[in-house]
């Protein structure tokens, strides 16, 4: 399972696992999504701690599920980050929308 | 002149599941020359934002052959080619902008700046219906 969900008080919690490429992406993707659309929550946190590689793909993922989030009135953030792939992060801007922590 | 020490090559189908594979492989015969576990990161995630434009782009998620090879020299760089017979890029100096992208859905355009980042040199090749070369060279420091 590439992704793990914990929804409590309108905040939702997806925990990320394994490696983030244009291959995993999209399972990942449809998961967060269906669950946003059915819960409403008012903050979305991305969980990157079980994360062992990611590439561009990951920054694509926050994107789209930041502006997702941002139509249902709800925000985002992401932590557990590596120092890498924090620095993939930041060349996109995203941490000028999104909380990184 | 440097000299080639070791190198190989290989052809595999545009699926989406060789995107690991390859970075994989790259990986593996980039740890020959005894790179920092930092360095064959870097070469992982290279590689993996090179053969996902072959697949996204090049061969637009159909069918499509992506040929890589890859020559490390007596002074402790690598030099990696990955090459596709796909569409081809009709303008490189937008392409290797950061953000641009010709694909929307959730496609970020930072691939090119990211092997950018985690190498030494790039450099793109590329024909239009033809295809394209991307080749990576990154100066491995002895752990
Ligand atoms: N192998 C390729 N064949 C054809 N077009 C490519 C190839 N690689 C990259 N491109 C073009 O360059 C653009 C930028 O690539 P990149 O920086 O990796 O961002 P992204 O993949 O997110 O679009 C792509 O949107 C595509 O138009
Ligand atoms: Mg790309």
């Amino acid at each position: 399972m590439p992704v793990l969900i914990k929804s409590l008080n309108k905040e939702f919690t997806a925990f990320l696992s394994g490696e983030i490429d244009h291959h995993s992406a999209p399972r990942i993707r449809e998961k967060i999504d269906s669950h946003l659309n059915r819960e409403k929550p008012e903050r979305l946190i991305l969980d990157f701690s079980g994360v062992s590689f990611m590439d561009s793909s990951g920054v694509g993922l926050v994107m789209g599920r930041y502006k997702n989030a941002l139509q249902l009135n709800c925000s985002t953030c992401v932590c557990g980050l590596r120092e890498r792939d924090l620095r993939i992060m930041k060349m996109s801007g995203l941490e000028k929308l999104v909380e990184f922590r | 002149m440097k000299k080639i020490t070791n190198s190989f090559k290989m052809a595999l189908p545009s699926k989406s599941i060789n995107e690991s594979f390859s970075r994989v492989v790259c990986a593996a015969f980039v740890s020959l020359a005894d790179p920092t576990v930092e360095e064959i990161s870097d070469i992982k995630t290279a590689v993996s934002e090179a053969v996902t434009n072959c697949i996204v782009h090049a061969y637009e998620e159909k069918n499509g052959i992506i040929y890589i090879s890859a020559d490390l020299f007596d002074d402790n760089t690598v030099r990696i080619k990955i090459r596709d017979k796909g569409v081809g890029i009709p303008d490189i100096p937008k392409a290797l902008t950061p953000l641009f992208t010709t694909a929307g859905d959730d496609r970020s355009g930072l691939g090119f700046t990211v092997m950018e980042s985690f190498t030494d040199k790039l450099t793109v090749k590329s024909v239009p219906e033809k295809g394209t070369t991307v080749t990576l060279v990154k100066k491995l420091h002895r752990k």
